[in-house]
């Protein structure tokens, strides 16, 4: 399977991404400058976190703009996959490939540590390899990672099953104790209609191997690799 | 454009002495221009000549068989095989973050780092040492509050995880907070760049952001003491841009994989004119700048605001003559501006033009190799004697330790840093195997089985107290964090924070406390690479305690060593290995009940520090260790705490029995020097007793983990805690700390 990791400048989670792809999946990963315009190949394309174009004005606001974007868009249209993590989630809503947008944490700072996600949705192509309600450990990063969506798209989201995670206690109870930055009904990540396009705040490569602590954001980039095998690529 | 001319007044404003002044003259054979005054200003300043403290530096032992770079270049280098370098240094940014202390503390995030990547090596880690006065002072409070905003904005954003370090708490630092900041890099070991101009002829480039008049003499301005009007100095701060910085590492590091660069330098404090100075003078060249090439953001600018600007983000690079085209392609696919501002030349000068104008025209060696250098004067201070006398007859018991445990436990310094690292990205590059609020980071190296292993340690209230055993001490006890992580110590990059140099007292404590650092650093065999001295540190003429911070490097020989304080199962034994001896002088706790900061620091002897290190490695690496801890901060009781509630989501009680006889509070609370606590399963205890009778290293066993209670008795009194207890404690007091007001 192909990978094709977009990196902004001031993207800094490319190499990590990349690791965990080729490393530990043993899957083709390639870094592709957000100045290319032509994204032929591809099975699936990361947008990794960081702080695009420093993330000046807004996250995500000037990234949208990259040369690179309408070939993301086209990628999107053709049912090609796309994850987007932390900093590449508010890239994906500020271009409108996913519904809401992501706010500024309730505690005003930065929070990196881990925390408890629980799949709410395990068809789509990011998630058949978990488990219905499983509780992932991953860590999270961000300044900006309060999910907010108007009420009517919240609706629809919970209806058409659009909010594949959602902060949780180690027991998989969504509380207000376990929503670490404010995010909307507990929210930390969210797919496009067609499903094939994921947004996340957690870090899934952070998760990928014992040594580093949890290996529970591993199965995230296996069903995407497992999803590679059933679907035949050139039938797009 | 005409320059100034030159005045008592303008010298004295430049912090130029008379006799330095004379010097200037002599070695231009006529007066200076305005330019030229202000380049020796900020290359004689203290921050960048050492002119009160090399005959000191000299005397530490700086080469060792990993040892590839000690001091003199922009960071050290240290072998860790398979081809890899690590390179790392500390600096402080301790004046400006007084001043303003956001910026501050990101540019001096963001200055270490580029004196790493200008060696060649991709910054994988930071870690940052932090000194501020006591909390309950609304202006500490904001001073934290804007360092670690500062440190979290910077190096988040410039993508260097910030994966460890230290918080402690002392009123001497409420004028004075210390902000110092080790970065770590890997390098190919056969792709290392240095600071050197070379090549007669070569294009000399300015690569980076544009120059404002942000940070003039900043470098002057750390080589003074603070007054009531050191708010007014803020314009001397420079402003930081992480975005900025993140490209021009990615640049620079691309540039370093062609053939077309000679020598590279960041322009940290004087900016250009140190750059390019200290690498004309490494190269043996002469260099000539045209300053109206420069790449400026503001207008008007005079070549003497253009050379010394503190402008961040910016490098001062030599490529090869013909190889420009490749510079210039490589910095554009980051929009960065690479203008070439000059040549080397052969005649050994700095030569700034403006156009066709020669504004100043300095023998390299004049500013460098011929800068000032004192053997100032060093008294022991008359009150040394004084604070250093304590009769522990007229210190009464405490009543109930367990209450003293408590309120050592949440006494800021010892308390748990998280609410602090938590700002800090500290797991990117996912190399962070052990991270922040274990003795030590230990990050894995890609690509081999082994890993690195960092600590930053230094207790300023011993080096008061005695500054030489107090030097010592800092040294053992960084090393002893490194290999209680299950690394080997390999070296040392040290900050060196003092008062006022010209006053005997200050500088007779620096002169001890470098004696010290010295005979620990040859003991443990851990030379010293680098570092950097911050002198000046007094506010209203009142010094901070003088704080020597050593950045220890050590290398795991396999990542499956690394080890950390909390107990890993219930039915483990606890063992503590090296003595305890009745010493109360100094403590965290003679401070926090007491309230007295007196006595002498613990004894330390280094010959026993290095047989309880040597033994504790041996005993990790033959897979005996469960948990491995240094008593330090707090003594026995706090070690033996922090061991059930160090790890969030796994508490684990402890019941052991001290059966030593003396003052309970000395054998409980005391700070005596080269201890460890261990946990093992009892099978291995045989196989750890008989390493420690190899290495003639006492080991006493103390009891046992498991439970939810914290029980610990002696011959004279009795703990008995919940865990949640001390973890409430521990925990929750930094945040409580940080809300009132």
């Amino acid at each position: 399977m192909r990978f094709g990791i977009i990196v902004f400048p001031g993207s800094n989670c490319e190499l990590d991404c990349q690791w965990v792809v080729e490393r530990v999946l043993g899957q083709q990963a390639d870094l592709i400058w957000h100045k290319e315009k032509d994204l032929k190949d591809y099975d699936c394309l990361i947008l990794p976190g960081g702080f695009a174009h420093g993330d000046y004005l807004r996250t995500g606001a000037i990234a949208r703009f990259s040369p690179v974007m309408k070939a993301v868009e086209r990628h999107a249209e053709d049912g090609g996959l796309i994850l987007g993590i932390c900093n590449g989630f508010q890239v994906l809503c500020e271009a409108g490939l996913l519904p809401g947008a992501l706010l500024r944490n309730t505690s005003l700072a930065f929070i990196c540590r881990h925390v408890h996600v629980r799949v709410e949705n395990t068809a789509t192509p990011f998630t058949t390899a978990c488990r219905p309600g499983q509780v992932l450990r991953v860590p999270i990063n961000h300044n900006e990672g309060r999910y907010y969506v108007d009420p009517e798209t919240l609706r629809q989201l919970n209806e058409k099953g659009q909010v594949i995670l959602r902060y949780a206690t180690t027991g998989g109870e969504i509380t207000d104790g376990a929503n670490p930055n404010g995010s909307l009904d507990n929210i930390a990540g969210v797919c496009n209609e067609g499903r094939n396009v994921l947004g996340l705040m957690p870090h899934p490569e952070r998760a990928a191997e014992a040594l580093l602590g949890s290996t529970s954001g591993l199965l995230l980039f296996e069903s995407i690799v497992r999803s590679g095998r059933t679907a035949s690529p050139m039938s797009r | 454009m005409k320059e100034s001319t030159i005045t008592q007044e303008i010298i004295a404003a430049h912090n130029l002495t008379r006799e330095e002044y004379e010097q200037v003259v002599a070695i231009l054979g006529r007066e200076p221009t305005y330019t030229e005054l202000g380049i020796f200003s900020v290359m004689w300043s203290e921050h960048c000549s050492y002119k009160s403290s090399k005959v000191h530096l000299q005397t530490l032992p700086t080469s060792g068989p990993a040892v590839l770079q000690g001091p003199g270049e922009n960071a050290g280098v240290v072998d860790l095989g398979d081809g890899l370098a690590a390179v790392f240094k500390v600096e402080s940014h301790n004046h400006p973050s007084f001043i303003e202390p956001y910026q501050g503390a990101a540019t001096g995030v963001g200055g270490i780092i580029r004196d790493i990547f200008t060696m060649g090596a991709r910054p994988i880690a930071l870690l940052d040492s932090l000194r501020f006065g006591p909390l309950a002072d609304a202006r500490n409070r904001y001073l934290m509050g804007g360092v670690v905003a500062g440190i979290s904005g910077y190096g988040n954003a410039v993508g260097v995880p910030t994966v460890g370090g230290e918080v402690c708490f002392a009123e001497c630092y409420s004028g004075n907070p210390l902000v110092n900041v080790l970065c770590l890099g890997i390098a190919p070991v056969d792709k290392l760049f240095y600071g050197r101009a070379g090549g007669i002829g070569n294009p000399v480039f300015y690569v980076g952001a544009k120059t404002g008049r942000d940070g003039i003499h900043g470098a002057t301005m750390a080589s003074e003491t603070f007054d009531e009007k050191s708010e007014e100095r803020r314009p001397t701060v420079q402003v930081g841009d992480p975005f900025r910085e993140k490209l021009l590492i990615e640049a620079c590091l691309e540039l370093m994989r062609t053939d077309a660069l000679v020598g590279i330098q960041d322009m940290g404090a004087a900016g250009l004119t140190c750059s390019s100075c200290e690498m004309a003078s490494r190269g043996g060249t002469g260099v000539e700048i045209d300053v109206r090439l420069v790449p400026r953001r503001e207008e008007g600018m005079t070549p003497y605001e253009v050379m010394l600007s503190e402008s961040q983000e910016r490098m001062l690079l030599v490529a090869r003559e013909g190889a420009e085209r490749i510079v210039q392609k490589i910095f554009a696919r980051y929009d960065l501006d690479a203008v070439v501002v000059g040549r080397v030349t052969a005649d050994g000068l700095m030569r700034v033009r403006d156009g066709k104008r020669v504004m100043a025209e300095i023998p390299v060696k004049g500013l460098v190799a011929d800068a000032p250098v004192y053997r100032r004067p060093a008294v022991r201070p008359a009150w040394q004697d004084e604070v250093q006398r304590l009769d522990l007859h007229q210190i009464p018991l405490p009543r109930e330790c367990g209450e003293v445990l408590l309120r050592l436990l949440a006494s800021p310094t010892i308390a748990c840093k998280a609410t602090v690292w938590e700002r800090y990205d500290h797991m990117l590059f996912l190399n962070t195997v052990v991270g922040p609020g274990a003795d030590a980071v230990v990050l894995r190296l890609k690509g081999t089985e082994r890993g690195i292993a960092l600590a930053m340690d230094g207790n300023g209230r011993y080096v008061f107290l005695d500054p030489c055993v107090g030097g010592m001490i800092a040294v053992a006890e960084a090393a002893r964090n490194v290999v209680t992580s299950g690394a080997e110590p390999v070296a040392i990059t040290n900050c060196l924070n003092f008062g006022d140099p010209t006053r005997p007292e200050i500088m007779w404590q620096f002169a001890e406390a470098v004696r010290g650092m010295a005979e620990a650093c040859r003991a443990l065999r851990t030379p010293v690479t680098g570092g950097n001295v911050s002198f000046y540190n007094e506010t209203m003429g009142q010094a901070i305690f003088p704080t020597p911070i050593v950045g220890m490097l050590g290398i795991l020989a396999h990542i499956d060593h690394a080890t950390t304080p909390g107990w890993k199962g219930a039915g483990d034994v606890v063992v503590l290995l090296g003595q305890t001896r009745e010493e109360l002088g100094g403590s965290e706790y003679l401070k926090v009940y007491h309230g007295l900061i007196q006595g002498r620091p613990p004894t330390i002897d280094l010959d026993l520090e290095r047989r309880v290190q040597q033994c504790c490695l041996e005993a990790i690496r033959a897979g005996l260790v469960r948990s491995a801890h240094d008593c330090s901060d707090g003594g026995l009781a706090v070690a033996l705490a922090e061991s059930c509630i160090s790890e969030p989501e796994r508490h684990i009680g402890v019941e052991v029995n001290l059966s030593e006889t003396g003052r309970p509070d000395a054998l409980l609370f005391g700070e005596g020097q080269s201890r460890i606590l261990f946990s093992l399963r009892e099978a291995d205890l045989g196989r750890l007793e008989a390493i420690a009778l190899r290495h003639a290293v006492p080991i006493t066993i103390l009891g046992r983990t498991g439970g939810s209670r914290f029980l610990c008795t002696g011959r004279t009194f009795t703990m008995d805690l919940p865990v949640a207890a001390l973890d409430q404690a521990w925990r929750g007091s930094l945040p409580t700390l940080l809300r009132q007001g």
